[in-house]
Parts: structure tokens; C-alpha cells; sequence
């Protein structure tokens, strides 16, 4: 079943500005990890609002699970480059925000709260944030902050988790460390992921789909199903198919810019 | 003792050294230029005037106090109000700045004689000048960290189904803390000023009245006992809400000193 689905999306920012993104249509399946690649400023993260109804399509149909998206979506787990944590909050207070904001959880927190703060401590513990709970986000490196960021995204078991550059600002190591906490956390429990990136080695380790996007206004290129086969090693980014598909994304990037 | 530890009591002695080498100071031109009491008394004399007046000095500037408190208080509550609305709003952000800019602006001693019309002389023009003269900062200060709220932040809760209201108390409010509690400490020292220029005009009680009076016999070691004691009242309020505030909102500064 398709849960989010395009048909013929433009969208231009103000009344007459130009188009942000032209003419997109794609579907995305329950459960299925989706990576979007494209130089700067081709609409990316524009994609990403209209998906959660953060600003709505200036032409054409965006559906939910669906439902014809009119407004914010609820229940919708996002994380950015920025981890985006409350300072105020410690790293377990961060994380369980969303209980006490999502519908279907606000009117239990308070009576459920120790449950609800295990469930935190165990996803933290998941991403090797144990014993960090009542640190304070400031006082956690680049890294452990996009973790909790990440399990912020997911403490409420979204149906749909949208990424926007969460490892852009990460050294190499971290970055590859967090590709396979993703990994895990997806495999384990699936869950629909909408991920957008720069990096065309990240697309293809964690997707099952990428999307080449060109540049503004953006249009969908290419969609390419990645067929490595699953649970994926880091190894996996070492063999000639891993290779192959990165350097054939690679080509159609290359051919955006010359293009312009 | 260690370099740090004297470092360290050196900084805490540091506002009370500066303050007897400038008393000192003071004292020295005095008695070397033989400057005349009734223009510019020495410290002992202040010192002479505060003993011989005590009980007048502490009643007249119990009122001051009362006034500016209640002044204060009147202001911290009102500008908490509208500098909510105004920052949550972008409309009345734009009509009542401009406004609020421009009343601001009116010094505010031109008030007074039309409190006096409207309330008598005393007390409730004391406390309306302190009100009127300290209520700017509050507002602008509350405004502004409500108004800078992160987009991103924003779009995290929306996706989340959070209301105007969860966002406001969740985040925006939380976030501008800050702001708000700077704010305090400039509207105390404003509060002072608004209260004794009421009382210096309009009025028969209070520090700002025993000044006035003093000045028209001459009394010049009294004007300015007058004048230390509304300081030393400024200092010691400011030092509460500086206190109040690194209690509040020591995860601003990232736990560590104020200042850089
Ligand atoms: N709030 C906004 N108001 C007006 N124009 C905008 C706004 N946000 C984005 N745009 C424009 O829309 C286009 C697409 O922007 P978008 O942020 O979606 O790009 P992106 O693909 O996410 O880029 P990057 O990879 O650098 O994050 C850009 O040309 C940008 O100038
Ligand atoms: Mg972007």
C-alpha cells in the first residue's frame, strides 16, 4: 500500500515567486526507506513541508495514507541537520516531547510517565546513549545530539520518518556509526523513512529507492531501486554493486551540472 | 592558597575594592581642594547626615521601595501580557510597535502632572511612573524571544499536531526565558528612576520628596544620602534578579560564567 503519494506537485514559494519544485510525481510504500539526492536548492527540503503539510502544493495532489493532506500532519517524526533539542530539557526530557504533544499519548503522560520515560531510557540505550539521559543536550557531542534527535523522531512510533540531512554536519565515522543505528532501529521495527541527503553513499547503503532530483525548479530525474540485498553490512559499501549504483547516481548528477 | 583560589577572591572582592578607592577618592578632593559642603559634601559627611536622619531616610525610602515595587510588579505583569501577544502574532506585532515605540519615546516626567490631575499627589503616581517607565523593556524583550523562535523548531512540533498554545508553552515560552528575565533586571533600575522622578515632582513622602526638600535648605549631605540609599536600593534589587535569573535559566549560558 502506498502511504505517501505525488501526483503532479508543483509548488512555488509566495504569490508569484519562482517554482521551488515542478511537476513531481512518486509514491512511496508502506515501510519503505526512500532517499532523495539532488544538488543544492533543488527543492529538497521543500519535498519534505509537503509531505508533512507544512506548506501546502501550489498545483497537484499530495495523499497521505490515503488522504489528501490539508494542513500539518500529525504524528510525523522529523529530524533535521540541527538536532534541534530544547537546551532547557535533559537529553530523556528532549526525547519524550513528543508524548506529551501527540494525541493519542498527551492525556496518559502524566499518569503513565514511568513507562514512558523506560521506553526513552531503552531507545537511548539503543543508540549507546545510556547514561545520558539527565545530561543536558549541550553537554553531548555533535554526534550523541543527532541520536537523541533521532530518538526524539521516533519515541512516538511514527508511521512516518522524515530525515532532512540529519548526518550532514558529522565527521565520516560518526556518520557511518549512525547510518547503522538507522539501520537497525528500521529493520527491527519497519517504519516509512523519507531521508534526504547529499551523500549518494548513504543513499544507497540505507534505501530501498533513491531519487535523483535535478536542479530548481526540481524534478524527479531518476528513481533507481537499490537491489542489494538486506540486512546490509558496512562491508557492503566496499563490493563493485555498491559501486556500480553510486557511480551510476553520480553520472546523473554530474549531468545536472553540466547541464546548467 | 592556589593562583585560582585567589583568582577567584579577587573577583569577589573586586566591586567592593573599586568602591572604597573611589569613597576614598572622593574624600581626598574633597579635603584637598577644601570643596564646600553645601556643594559637593565629602563621605563623611553623607555618612554624618545618614546617621543624624536615619529614621526619616529609612521611612521615606520604605516608600520609594513600596512605590517601585508595586510599580514594578504592576509592569513585569502587564508586559508579560502584551509582549505575548505581540510576539505570537505578526499582526499586532506591526500595529503596536510603532505605537508602543512612539509612547515610549515621551519622557516620561511629562506624565506626571497628568497622573497628579487624575490621582492626587502621593502614592499612585509614584507606582503609575514606575509602571509606565519600566514596562517597555518587559514587553520588547518577551516579544523578541517569542518572535525568534526557530522555523525548524516550529515545524518539529506542527508535524507533531502541536496547537498555537503547546507551542507556546512547550517551547516559545521556555526559549524566552532569557529575554524575559534580562528584561527584569533593566525594569527594576527603571522602576527606581520612575518612581523617585514622581516623587521629586508630586509628592510628600518618599526618598525623591526628602531630596527635593533637603535641597531647599541646602542640606546637601542629606540630597545625597538621599541619593546613595535609592543606589544602594538599585544594586541590591538587581542583584535578586540577577540571581532569580541564573536560577532560572542556567542552561542558557551553557552552565558555565556569565560573560565571555
Ligand atoms: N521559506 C522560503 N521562502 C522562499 N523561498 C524559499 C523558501 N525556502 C526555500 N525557498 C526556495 O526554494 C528552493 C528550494 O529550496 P529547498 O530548501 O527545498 O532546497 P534544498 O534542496 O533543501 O537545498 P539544500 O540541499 O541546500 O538544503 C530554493 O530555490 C529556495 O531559494
Ligand atoms: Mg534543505
Amino acid at each position: 500500500m502506498d502511504l505517501v503519494e505525488f501526483e503532479n506537485v508543483s509548488m512555488r514559494y509566495g504569490e508569484d515567486g519562482p517554482l521551488a519544485i515542478e511537476n513531481i510525481s512518486l509514491s512511496v510504500k508502506e515501510n519503505e526507506f526512500v532517499a532523495v539526492v539532488g544538488p543544492s536548492g533543488c527543492g529538497k527540503s521543500t519535498l519534505m513541508k509537503l509531505v508533512t503539510g507544512l506548506a501546502p502544493p501550489s498545483d497537484g495532489y499530495v495523499y497521505l495514507g490515503g488522504k489528501q493532506v490539508a494542513g500539518p500532519q500529525k504524528g510525523v517524526g522529523m529530524a533535521f541537520q540541527a538536532s534541534n533539542l530544547l537546551p532547557w530539557r535533559t537529553t530523556l526530557e528532549n526525547v519524550l516531547l513528543p508524548l506529551e504533544i501527540v494525541a493519542e499519548y498527551r492525556h496518559k503522560f502524566r499518569r503513565e510517565k514511568t513507562q514512558f520515560e523506560e521506553l526513552g531510557r531503552a531507545l537511548l540505550k539503543r543508540v549507546g546513549l545510556a547514561g545520558c539521559e539527565h545530561k543536558y543536550p549541550w553537554e553531548l557531542s555533535g554526534g550523541m545530539q543527532q541520536r537523541a534527535s533521532i530518538c526524539r523522531a521516533l519515541i512516538h512510533r511514527p508511521s512516518l520518518l522524515m530525515l532532512d540531512e540529519p548526518f550532514g554536519a558529522l565527521d565520516a565515522f560518526t556518520r557511518e556509526e549512525l547510518w547503522c543505528m538507522v539501520r537497525d532501529l528500521w529493520q527491527e521495527e519497519p517504519f516509512t523513512v523519507v531521508l534526504v541527503t547529499h551523500d549518494l553513499r548513504e543513499a544507497v547503503f540505507l534505501a530501498d529507492t533513491v531519487y535523483v532530483m535535478s536542479k530548481g525548479p526540481g524534478r524527479i530525474l531518476v528513481r533507481k531501486p537499490v537491489n542489494l540485498p538486506r540486512p546490509r553490512e558496512l562491508s557492503v559499501t566496499y563490493t563493485d554493486p555498491f559501486a556500480d549504483l553510486v557511480f551510476e547516481l553520480r553520472d546523473h548528477i554530474g549531468r545536472i551540472r553540466e547541464g546548467s | 592558597m592556589t593562583l585560582a583560589q585567589r583568582k577567584r577572591l579577587l573577583m569577589k572582592a573586586s566591586p567592593w575594592l573599586l568602591l572604597v578607592f573611589l569613597i576614598l577618592l572622593w574624600e581626598l578632593v574633597c579635603f584637598a581642594f577644601q570643596v564646600p559642603d553645601y556643594l559637593f559634601p565629602a563621605p563623611t559627611e553623607i555618612w554624618g547626615s545618614w546617621l543624624e536622619y536615619r529614621p526619616q531616610i529609612i521611612e521615606h525610602a520604605t516608600q520609594t521601595l513600596f512605590t517601585t515595587v508595586v510599580g514594578f510588579a504592576l509592569a513585569v505583569a502587564f508586559g508579560l501580557v502584551l509582549g505575548m501577544l505581540v510576539g505570537s502574532s505578526p499582526v499586532i506585532y506591526k500595529a503596536v510597535y510603532p505605537l508602543m515605540v512612539g509612547f515610549n519615546s515621551i519622557p516620561k516626567v511629562a506624565f506626571v502632572p497628568v497622573l497628579v490631575v487624575w490621582f492626587g499627589i502621593g502614592t499612585v503616581p509614584a507606582i503609575l511612573t514606575a509602571f509606565l517607565i519600566s514596562f517597555f523593556p518587559v514587553v520588547v524583550n518577551m516579544a523578541t524571544g517569542l518572535a525568534t523562535l526557530e522555523p525548524e523548531l516550529q515545524d518539529v512540533m506542527r508535524s507533531l499536531g502541536a496547537s498555537r498554545i503547546d507551542i507556546l508553552k512547550k517551547v516559545a515560552l521556555p526559549r524566552s526565558m532569557p529575554y524575559f528575565f534580562a528584561s527584569l533586571k533593566v525594569a527594576i533600575t527603571l522602576a527606581f528612576v520612575g518612581s523617585v522622578i514622581s516623587e521629586t515632582v508630586a509628592s510628600n513622602v518618599g526618598i525623591g520628596y526628602l531630596m527635593l526638600s533637603a535641597s531647599s535648605t541646602m542640606d546637601m549631605g542629606l540630597v545625597f544620602a538621599g541619593l546613595v540609599v535609592i543606589g544602594v536600593m538599585g544594586v541590591v534589587m538587581y542583584e535578586v534578579f540577577a540571581l532569580v535569573e541564573r536560577r532560572m535559566t542556567g542552561w542558557a549560558t551553557r552552565g558555565s560564567d556569565p560573560a565571555f
